[in-house]
Parts: C-alpha cells; sequence; structure tokens
C-alpha cells in the first residue's frame, strides 16, 4: 500500500510526540509518527515513578503523565499516529523519501514524503557487550527489560537481585525491586562516581539502605540453569578487576544498567553518518542529519538525562523541519563546534553564524570548581561558574547570537 | 508397559539427529532419547559452524575419512533439508617459512583425499582474495570445499525430517539405567519412562562414557575440552569471507576468524581441557587469547565489537579419534567422542552406523513414503535486505504474522517465531536457535517480552514458567 505524508516521524516517544506537535503548529499539514509499541509514550510508559516535566511543566509527574501531556495535545490535530508498526528501511531518491513500514494493521506501506524525524530512542547495552566473565543463566536481565516485565506486564525477575551499573535505570530499579518486595543485596559501579542524578542516589539508594559499590565491577557470573552468584572485585585503572580482594553475592537476578545506545539501525541503513562519541547522528544546526531531509531529536541523537530537554530538542526539530520542508530554510554560513579538553562532546558539530544556536554537552569526568565556557577566537559568547559538574547531567546551552564573522565556535573547561 | 522400538538412540546432538534421520528411511521404528528440553541443547549449540573440507585431521583417522566423506553431503542435506549452509572455502595462514612448509603438508592430505580444488596461494593472491588478512602473511592454502553451517538449525532440520518419517522423541529425560533383557534393552529415563529397544547407538556427546558404564562398559572416558566463542557486531560482517584458520597445533585446529553463515564474524575457539562437564564459564584469558590471535590474522578485530559470547565442551575420547562402532555388549553401538570434525562428519557417520546395523543383523527395508524433504518456514530477513517488497507483501497475504516484526536487530516476523513453537521449540534459546531472535545487538532487549507471550499464547505456558534453556532458568520468577 502506497501513503503519502509531509513528514514521517519514527518513534512515539517523547521526542516523536513534541517533533509532531512543534512541526503541525509550525504549519505543516500531513504529519505521520510510527511506532512499534501499542501505544504512543515510547519508554515513558514504563517509567511508573515521577519526576518528569519539573522543568517543562513545573510540575513532577509520572512518565505515563508527561506522555499523556503530549498525547493529548496530538488527539486535538489530525497528526496520524501508525502503532504496532516497523521502520525496515528509509529510501532517499531526490527530494523525496520513501520510509517501508511492516504494520501489523495494514501490511506493508511504502510512505512517500518530504522529510523524517528520526526519534527512535535507544537500547540498553547487555551482558554480551561487556563480556562479564562466568556463565550464562537465566536471571540476567538489563534493567529497562525488567522494568517493562514489572511495571507493564506484572512479572518479578527474582528475589535476589544485584544490580549492576549506577545510572539512573538502575538506580530507579532498586527502588522499584525493593518496592515490589525484592532484596535488592547491592549497586555496583565501576566508575569512582555514581552514574544517575544524585536525587536518585539519595532517593532510591540510600532511603532503601541498599549499599553503594563505587570503583567495583563484577568479575565473574556463576550459576547453572539460573544465576547463583555474582563476585564482585574493586578495579585497578578504572577497569582492571583485582580478583584477589573480591567478594561473593548471592543472587537470583542480576540487573544490567551498564549504558544506553542510541539505535541507529535504521539511520545507518538511510546513510546517515553517525558521530563516535555519541553514536548518534551527525547535526548541523537545524538538526538535519548526513542526509538532506532526515533529522533527529532525543535520545537516538545523543542519550538525554531529562525529558523536559528531549521534549524542547524535538520541539527546535520540530520547527526546523517544517522550514525545510516549506523550503524556507536559508542557509546561513556554516561553523564547526569544537569540543575542548575534560568534555566528551558538543552537539551539534556545526552551526550558522550570525543565527542563535542551542548547544548540548557533557563533561568526560566530575570536575569541581570550574567555569564552563564558549568561544569564538578570542570573543567569549558564554561562560558560567560551575562548583561541581557531573557527566551524567547534560548541559544546555543557549547562544542568542553566533557572531556573524566567527570562523568556529569552542566549548571549554578553564579553572 | 514400556514403548518398544528397534532402535534407540540417545542423544540428540547432530550426531544422533543425523542418525535418526538416516535410519528413518527404512522400514524401522526409531526412538530419540534426549535429557535437555530440547534437542541440540548439548555441545551442539556451541559449535563453529565450520564444514571442514577433509585435510585437518590425521590420517589413518576414523576423523579424517569421515570429515572427508561427510563434507561431501552438505550440499543435497542443505537442498532437501533447508538449513543454511554455504560453501565459502578457507584460508590456512603461514607467517613464517615453516609455517609454509606445514601448508604443504596438508595440501598434500587433502589430495591424497580425494578433496578437490585445494591450492597453495602466494601472499598476493591471499590478500586479493581476503583484504583484511595482515599484510604479514606470507602464503595460504585454499580449499573451496570448506563451508559454514547453522549448526542447530542443521540439526533442528534433521530432528524435523526424522519426526516427519515417524521418528519419535523423547525430551527432558535422562537415561539413568540400562537392562539387557534377552535381545532387547530396556532403557530407563528419570522421569519414569520406560522404552525397550533391540539396538542402543550410544551418541550421548559428553555422557557418553556414563551411558556406557550404564551398559556395563569402561572402555573409554569422555575428556571435556572447552571453546570460548565471541560472536561480532554485524556491522563489522563484511570482514572475511572465507573461514581464517592459522596453522594448528598439536592440541586444536587453533583460533578462528569465522564468517558464520549468518553474517556475523565468529572468533574463536579456545581449547582448554577441563575436569568438569559443566563448567561453561568464559574466562577473562580465554577472551584475551582470542583476541591476539585473531587480531595477528585480521588486525581490524577489536573486542570492543563484541555482542555475546558462548562456551562448548567438546567430548573428547581417551584415544583421541571418534569411536563409533559396535562393542562386545551385542546391540550396543557407539557413536562417541565426536569432537571436531564431529559436525561435518555427522551425516558419514550416520551411514556408518547405518551399515554397522546391517552387519549385525538389522533388516534395512527401505520405506516407499520416505519423506528426504523438510521445509523451513520462509523468513523475511533476506527479503528486506533485498529490499523485495513485493515478495515480503505475497508472505504478509499467505500470513498475517509476516506483518509483524518481533526481532527488530535481525528483522524475524512472528510467523517465524509461531513456527519454531510449534515445531517444537518452547524455551527462548530453542526459539534464539532456530528462529534466530535475540542473537542480534540487543541480545533480545526489545523482542523477549514478545517471544514469551507468543509462547504463553501458543502453548498454553504461564510466562512464569518460561524458560531460557528448561526447568530451572525461568525467565521471570513470579507474577506480581
Amino acid at each position: 500500500m502506497n501513503l503519502k505524508y509531509d513528514i514521517v516521524i519514527i518513534g512515539a516517544g517523547p521526542a516523536g510526540l513534541a517533533a509532531a506537535v512543534s512541526a503541525k503548529k509550525a504549519g505543516i499539514d500531513k504529519v505521520l509518527i510510527v511506532d512499534r509499541e501499542s501505544s504512543a509514550g515510547g519508554i515513558l510508559n514504563q517509567c511508573i515513578h515521577n519526576g518528569f516535566g519539573l522543568h517543562k511543566f513545573k510540575e513532577e509527574l509520572t512518565g505515563p503523565e508527561y506522555a499523556e501531556r503530549y498525547i493529548d495535545l496530538i488527539n486535538g490535530t489530525d497528526i496520524k499516529v501508525l502503532l504496532d508498526s516497523c521502520v525496515i528501511d528509509i529510501i532517499s531518491s531526490g527530494n523525496e523519501k520513501e520510509v517501508i513500514v511492516l504494520s501489523e494493521e495494514q501490511g506493508l506501506l511504502r510512505i512517500s514524503c518530504k522529510a523524517v524525524i528520526l526519534a527512535m530512542g535507544c537500547r540498553e547495552k547487555n551482558r554480551g557487550n561487556i563480556a562479564i566473565p562466568g556463565s550464562r543463566p537465566a536471571g540476567i536481565l538489563t534493567a529497562g527489560f525488567a522494568q517493562k516485565m514489572v511495571n507493564l506486564h506484572g512479572y518479578m525477575p527474582g528475589r535476589e537481585v544485584v544490580i549492576l551499573g549506577s545510572g539512573d535505570i538502575g538506580l530507579i530499579m532498586a527502588r522499584r525491586m525493593s518496592l515490589e518486595g525484592s532484596h535488592v543485596k547491592a549497586v555496583i559501579e565501576l566508575q569512582t562516581h555514581p552514574g544517575g542524578l544524585n536525587r536518585n542516589i539519595v532517593q532510591c539508594l540510600q532511603d532503601f539502605d541498599i549499599p553503594l559499590y563505587l570503583s567495583h565491577t563484577i568479575s565473574e557470573i556463576r550459576g547453572d540453569r539460573r544465576i547463583s552468584s555474582v563476585e564482585v572485585s574493586p578495579v585497578v585503572d578504572r577497569s582492571f578487576p583485582d580478583r584477589t580482594r573480591s567478594f561473593n553475592l548471592d543472587c537470583d537476578t542480576l540487573l544490567l544498567s551498564v549504558g544506553l545506545i542510541p539505535e541507529n539501525e535504521l539511520s545507518l541503513k538511510a546513510g546517515v553518518q553517525l558521530d563516535n562519541v555519541t553514536r548518534g547522528p551527525i547535526v548541523d544546526g537545524n538538526l538535519m542529519t548526513s542526509v538532506d531531509g532526515i533529522f533527529a531529536c532525543g535520545n537516538v541523537l545523543h542519550v538525554h538525562d531529562i525529558v523536559d530537554w528531549v521534549s524542547e530538542e524535538a520541539e527546535y526539530c520540530g520547527r526546523a523541519v517544517a522550514s525545510f520542508v516549506k523550503g524556507e530554510i536559508k542557509k546561513g554560513r556554516e561553523i564547526p563546534v569544537r569540543t575542548g579538553k575534560m568534555l566528551s562532546y558538543t552537539l551539534p558539530s556545526k552551526v550558522e553564524a550570525g543565527k542563535p544556536a542551542v548547544l548540548s554537552l557533557r563533561v568526560l569526568a566530575p570536575l569541581e570548581n570550574l567555569y564552563l565556557c564558549v568561544r569564538t577566537g578570542k570573543d567569549i559568547l558564554y561562560k558560567k561558574k560551575f562548583r561541581k559538574i557531573f557527566p551524567s547531567i547534560m548541559q544546555r546551552i543557549s547562544l542568542k547570537e553566533v557572531p556573524e564573522d566567527a570562523q568556529y565556535l569552542e566549548t571549554y573547561i578553564e579553572n | 508397559m514400556p514403548k518398544q522400538f528397534d532402535i534407540l538412540v540417545i542423544g540428540a546432538g547432530v550426531v544422533g539427529a543425523a542418525i535418526a534421520r538416516e535410519l528413518s528411511r527404512y522400514r524401522l521404528s526409531i526412538a530419540v532419547i534426549e535429557k535437555e528440553e530440547d534437542v541440540s541443547f548439548g555441545t551442539s549449540k556451541a559449535n563453529s559452524g565450520i564444514i571442514h573440507s577433509g585435510f585437518h585431521s590425521q590420517p589413518g583417522t576414523l576423523k579424517l575419512k569421515l570429515e572427508a566423506a561427510g563434507n561431501r553431503m552438505f550440499d543435497r542435506l542443505s537442498y532437501e533439508l533447508e538449513f543454511p549452509f554455504e560453501r565459502r572455502g578457507e584460508l590456512m595462514v603461514a607467517f613464517s617459512e615453516d609455517e609454509l612448509q606445514i601448508l604443504h603438508k596438508y595440501y598434500q592430505r587433502g589430495i591424497q583425499n580425494g578433496m578437490t580444488g585445494m591450492e597453495l596461494l602466494g601472499r598476493e593472491r591471499t590478500l586479493e582474495l581476503e583484504p583484511n588478512l595482515n599484510p604479514d602473511i606470507l602464503g595460504s592454502l585454499h580449499a573451496p570445499t570448506a563451508g559454514v553451517v547453522g549448526p542447530y538449525e542443521y540439526c533442528f532440520a534433521l530432528i524435523e525430517n526424522a519426526k516427519a518419517n515417524d521418528v519419535e522423541i523423547f525430551l527432558g529425560g535422562k537415561v539413568v539405567g540400562i537392562r539387557k533383557d534377552g535381545a532387547h534393552f530396556e532403557v530407563e529415563t528419570d522421569q519414569g519412562e520406560s522404552l525397550t529397544g533391540k539396538f542402543i547407538i550410544n551418541a550421548a556427546g559428553l555422557y557418553a562414557d556414563e551411558i556406557a558404564k550404564l551398559a556395563g562398559m569402561s572402555d573409554f572416558r569422555i575428556l571435556p575440552r572447552k571453546g570460548e566463542e565471541y560472536l561480532l557486531d554485524r556491522r563489522v560482517g563484511g570482514l572475511v569471507r572465507k573461514v581464517i584458520f592459522p596453522v594448528p597445533s598439536e592440541k586444536s585446529k587453533g583460533m578462528l576468524v569465522i564468517p558464520t553463515v549468518d553474517g556475523p564474524v565468529m572468533v574463536g575457539p579456545t581449547a582448554v581441557d577441563i575436569e568438569s562437564k559443566t563448567d561453561f564459564s568464559t574466562t577473562r584469558t580465554g577472551l584475551e587469547a582470542v583476541f591476539k590471535n585473531a587480531q595477528k590474522m585480521v588486525p581490524a578485530i577489536r573486542a570492543t565489537d563484541i555482542i555475546t559470547s558462548f562456551v562448548g565442551l567438546r567430548p573428547a575420547a581417551t584415544g583421541g579419534d571418534f569411536i563409533i562402532g559396535k562393542t562386545k555388549v551385542k546391540g550396543f553401538i557407539n557413536a562417541a567422542g565426536i569432537q571436531s570434525p564431529g559436525l561435518t562428519a555427522s551425516p558419514a557417520i550416520a551411514e556408518m552406523i547405518r551399515d554397522i546395523l546391517k552387519d549385525e543383523g538389522l533388516k534395512l527395508v527401505k520405506k516407499d513414503n520416505f519423506r528426504p524433504e523438510r521445509k523451513g518456514a520462509p523468513k523475511i530477513r533476506p527479503l528486506v535486505e533485498k529490499m523485495d517488497y513485493t515478495a515480503i507483501e505475497k508472505l504478509i497475504a499467505k500470513d498475517r504474522n509476516y506483518s509483524r516484526l518481533v526481532c527488530r536487530c535481525e528483522n524475524i516476523t512472528e510467523a517465524e517465531i509461531v513456527a519454531a513453537v510449534r515445531s517444537g521449540h518452547t524455551t527462548l534459546d530453542g526459539i534464539k536457535f532456530s528462529a534466530r531472535a535475540c542473537t542480534g545487538r540487543c541480545q533480545g532487549g526489545f523482542c523477549t517480552s514478545r517471544i514469551l507471550d507468543i509462547i504463553h499464547r501458543e502453548t498454553g505456558l504461564p510466562i512464569e514458567k518460561i524458560s531460557k534453556k528448561g526447568k530451572g532458568s525461568e525467565i521471570l520468577l513470579f507474577k506480581k
């Protein structure tokens, strides 16, 4: 079946939903969102804890409530949402894009459009990726998968739980599993500092007396059919387990919260270039990828920690895509954005001189007493003091205008 | 009243499955007894998936004879049974003059065994064939008859075809007693199942010595040899086309770079003798050894590309060769010690067993209604790769479940999962091995919940009873 839309958005999570609303508001006629799940909302649907929307809505909403705000906005429009449908390819030819979809309801669909927004989110790093030595028993789950089964399907993975990784998902699941009656014995973290937000360390670990072992890793998994224990070792030199000082934790469940990877299989198929650091598409100041007419926003572009910023980024993207479709994007002079020492990346990698810009970045390691700055040549465009800054919190810098004559931008740290 | 059969095959790995299928051509009642929840769950699921080219083993051994014979049988088998098999060829590469000499030796051996097309190549031609090899390579032995195969798909296809030809499969019960009662054997499992047979074929892999012991014999021991394998991301799947071997050592063929028939590159295996028959742990030292060796041959290989790893235990027997033949207990026949090149040899082993049975007085009368062909469920992945949307539409028109994508990473649809469940695979590992879901980058992160729902819907099994590989390995422990 052949269909025609102006914009196709891949993913009905917070990024896709916000981008759709924004594109519609900016005057785009036919907007379609495609999602492989049975309901819109993306990962938010399984995040039943609150803490979402503090910035956007000045309220503490749960994940589903936050999603509902956008779903309500969409319900008031003619934006079409196609659920239970998986995009299997994006083909570009000239100015048209063709999105190929396998839809449970409608079979194979070939949808032509003028622009595509990638909003597929992330997938979780798993045991295989990090090659934890030991056996391969049942009882090892990624934290997000466990969250889905516990919160949406009503099944508990186990009773004696160890969690590897202190990113937010691991911390949230430590609390969730405890609330559901399991015994969470420990959270093990490879780095010297926790991976997630401080409020989660307090509300998920400290409030539940769950010990956090920093600079430790799991050096072996034991168990035949089901996991029976893990060997935990302190790490030397940031990654090498020192098994002479290891200890065992008996458990029947190991949850892995060891990193998120933007899910860009489809992007690669569409010929989009990815950035090695963010693992997401390389984009310009309009969040357009290396393929004309394909844009990206949200976790698929780079991993976010706060959904409010996902919505902002997606809204920006929706407006940019609308301009693109209307033929109104006048590309100014593009200049590169450089990332200085102790910063892991800056997004986007190019901006336009003479226009406003929003930069997102993360530091490489926890730092204290510094200035976060943006300069072009000798001109300092932005300087903010930080007493403490963490890699787990994405920084966003709004520049009213990149100087007309700027040759480059550089983000950097100053003591 | 015990169930009565002509033949009892103990073990449903590739050897037991090949034997069962071969014997199902004849008017015989055959039972296969497998202790795991599914077939191929022992050593056969951890196989490297290589069809060897008939020169690796020592001359004068059963291994070599059956490797060469078995190799020739795979084109027909894969056509009849529809499992993935490609004759890609292999390159054994040499880094020194001494190693080049050894290549000559293998070249001669291959020719003596009638393996066609073998050639010794210089450095340039080697690098032309495989541009990603280490440029320090001096030359290679090219054996075009080597191939890659899906080991569990092969095993499943054999069993499915055997079942279609009236073989009965008993899963989930371990043989704990063998009694000879006149001209019959009576076999008991730990599930209380009792079967009788005129002949027993011992294809019990790691436990072949224990099965022989139950029948009163202790002529050999199984000495497990552990092998760790590491699967790389599909993204680097194009690094090699042929199987890349180093010049082997005494103990093993060496650590290889294998282009699996599915696409991703696999590296390994190690070869370490161990005591335990249940130690399936991967190790840090194993990983380091595998990658050191792999990178020597293909420098672009990185440990950061690993998506998963696994361990197999080779059931090497004392003496080192296959132990195939009749024993002092009349009617008890061994097909034991089948380590590498066991997969390659398996169809030839099956024919050898058939001949032994004939010698032992079994009447082999061909069935008129033997069905040699087995059709697998159509797969959507190759169609997606080829962008053949018309073919996809045709599949969907025949079966709506082809429009429901379950495994995003590998493009596997609900139709294929349902086909796997209906063929008898009700564990996640069984579905993984037959339909290939959960084998991609996300390792089941997205598809597992859907697969659980499908298994539940098709079999009625409560979600909390669905397991990874049998009882005790349930995915979720309890309902809230």
